[in-house]
């Protein structure tokens, strides 16, 4: 757990500079600039366009002309994959942003009050946690009826009660701490405390689980719009790429495993840097 | 130990109370009118209004609420909105299919994910510990309905060393056990790299505690002071990860159902969600809720028993 703030700025220097020695976490940073290149320069870097039919070349295996093969409607599996990064990408970083601006204060203020306060909102989360979040995203999206913002939304909202926790925990060791109580006792105010003093001592752990969520929010998106309820075609999307070629796994398998490697290599990627983050925050337990 | 028991057991009432709630208001709130889902958009109002009449949606919406939860105290589940068949027969006779896929799933997470964090640890950074981390980076990356598409390419449609349909309609144990094996393996493949990891870096920290030290100076067998010392202490947090993960499983085996074809819970959940059948998407919901909770629950007072230290405050 951090310290104090001045050490821990000195911590987070010495982090960064040994995540640029660390190979894994190299890997992890490289990928996701690539993949965010790909997202940006979708129409620059595929070589088809992602909706272009062509009945002649329908289910073609991978060759010279289409590197990745075709679909059942003739479409450069290749071009999809890029452009199904962006939906990847927008779906991992904005769900995981909305829901730490919504449960990091919230797990704060459970620290910062306590008492009845703190409890209310951790019976609310763990209730809310008896739900598997895939679940719960199925839940929310099948309510909300199924599209790209939609999805966004119901990740995000199963996401919520996990950042209350992670910031909560850590908020709490710093609220019992002398220098807390002597901003205190010298009148500073509430949003003081909570922005000068709290909020960069927990950086780090929500910095950590906000990274392997990125992963695991691709990861559902994937499995939402794998099973029909997520992005919905003729929008390109890792997840109901798969799910078009699960149908048509026998004569066209390059048409599930390639969009399944991009997803793999992705959620890879935002794992690498989490795992980095984690063992130069906490070297003692280096995985 | 009995007032822990007790308080943590009569806890899981509420907790049930409120999930029911939460499945009530995101159904019935935001998920629009069922009516028209059933009948179609070009239904005619009459038709309309008389289906809301018989399903109970022209009550405001408290009383709603009350009769849902009445019915649900008495168990009463309701019927299926697409065949008429009471939601309850139908969890009865897909239950058994996902709570032996998930027993199946996090048997073989276990069984593979323990000792090998167990190995991984005493010897690390060696040939073994980096095959291990590999293995655990592979595993937390890919998404087990992706394995399972691979598992089922592989060793059922081109190999056909296994059936393509993830469930035998024979009797014999040994096919069923067959059938079960791909849809098993896809989950505790993936729940192996989390509990490995886990119990790796659980295993790790122990072995550099002064009581592990102590133990070996007073001549402690390696062998004793490993399993009695270390892996006792180790279990704690795996058992934690262990539970946590269940509910990771649950919703994992919603994807590998589909995947496989297998019939159970979750694809039960996936058909009802695309037909609006609202009975039985409510019925599901809370079906997976509670197994989380009984998990947790379960999780909770295995730690009394592992950890005599740990009571419930």
């Amino acid at each position: 757990m951090p310290k104090n703030a001045a050490k821990t700025q000195n911590r987070y220097r010495q982090a960064l500079r040994s995540l640029r020695k660390d190979k894994l976490s190299t890997v992890g940073i490289l990928l996701v600039l690539i993949i965010s290149l790909m997202a940006v320069l979708a129409p620059v870097v595929a070589p088809y366009e992602p909706s272009a039919q062509s009945l002649s070349t329908r289910l073609s295996p991978p060759s010279s002309g289409h590197l990745l093969g075709t679909d059942e409607f003739g479409r450069d599996v290749l071009s999809r994959i890029v452009f199904g990064s962006r939906v990847s990408l927008i779906v991992g970083i904005l769900s995981v942003v909305l829901a730490m601006i919504i449960g990091v204060p919230v797990g704060i203020l459970c620290a910062y009050f306590g008492n009845r306060f703190d409890l209310a909102v951790m019976r609310i989360v763990d209730i809310l946690m008896s739900f598997p979040t895939l679940v719960f995203g199925l839940m929310l999206v099948a309510a909300l009826s199924p599209s790209l913002m939609n999805v966004v939304i119901a990740i995000a909202i199963s996401l919520v009660p996990r950042f209350v926790r992670v910031a909560r925990g850590p908020a709490i060791s710093i609220m019992r701490k002398e220098y807390i109580e002597s901003s205190k006792a010298i009148g500073a105010s509430t949003g003081r405390i909570v922005f000068l003093h709290i909020l960069p001592n927990i950086a780090g752990p929500i910095a950590i689980m906000a990274t392997l969520w990125v992963a695991t929010s691709i990861r559902i998106e994937a499995g939402l719009s794998f099973l029909g309820l997520g992005v919905q075609p003729p929008t390109p999307s890792w997840g109901n790429m798969l799910k078009a070629g699960m149908n048509r796994i026998l004569m066209a398998p390059w048409m599930a495993i390639y969009p399944g490697i991009a997803i793999v290599i992705s959620v890879l990627a935002f794992n690498l840097i989490g795992d980095g983050i984690r063992d130069f925050l906490d070297p003692k337990k280096q995985i | 130990m009995f007032q822990f028991t007790a308080r943590r057991v009569i806890w899981v009432i509420p907790t049930m109370l409120a999930v029911a709630t939460i499945v009530f208001l995101v159904m019935r709130v935001a998920a629009g009118d069922p009516a028209i889902a059933i009948l179609g958009e070009y239904a005619s109002a009459e038709s309309l209004a008389m289906l809301r009449a018989k399903m109970g949606l022209d009550q405001p919406l408290w009383s709603q609420y009350i009769s849902y939860m009445r019915d649900l105290l008495h168990g009463h589940l309701g019927c299926s909105l697409i065949n008429n068949k009471p939601v309850a027969s139908y969890i009865a006779s897909l239950l058994p299919y996902t709570a032996e896929l998930a027993a199946a799933g996090m048997a073989i997470g276990v069984i593979i994910g323990v000792p090998l964090g167990v190995l991984t640890a005493l010897r690390p950074r060696s040939l073994v510990d980096y095959l291990g981390r590999i293995f655990a980076l592979a595993g937390l990356s890919m998404p087990a309905f992706y394995l399972g598409i691979l598992l089922l390419l592989v060793f059922a449609l081109r190999l056909h060393w296994f059936p393509v349909i993830g469930v035998s309609r024979s009797s014999s144990l040994l096919d069923g056990l067959r059938a079960l094996f791909l849809p098993a393996l896809s989950l505790g493949l993936i729940k192996a790299a989390f509990v490995s990891r886990m119990t790796r870096s659980t295993m790790l920290e122990i072995l550099g505690e002064d009581f592990v030290r102590t133990a070996r100076a007073k001549g402690l067998r390696e062998g004793l002071v490993i399993y009695r010392h270390a892996f006792r202490n180790a279990l704690i947090p795996v058992v934690t990860v262990i539970g946590i993960y269940m509910g990771a499983l649950l919703g994992g085996a919603v994807l590998t159902e589909t995947v496989f074809n297998r019939p159970g819970i979750g694809k039960l959940l996936v058909g009802a969600l695309r037909e609006r059948d609202y009975p039985v998407i409510q019925s599901t919901l809370m079906m997976f809720a509670s197994f989380v909770v009984i998990v947790n629950l379960a999780v909770d007072l295995l730690y009394g028993l592992i950890d005599p230290r740990i009571r419930y405050e």
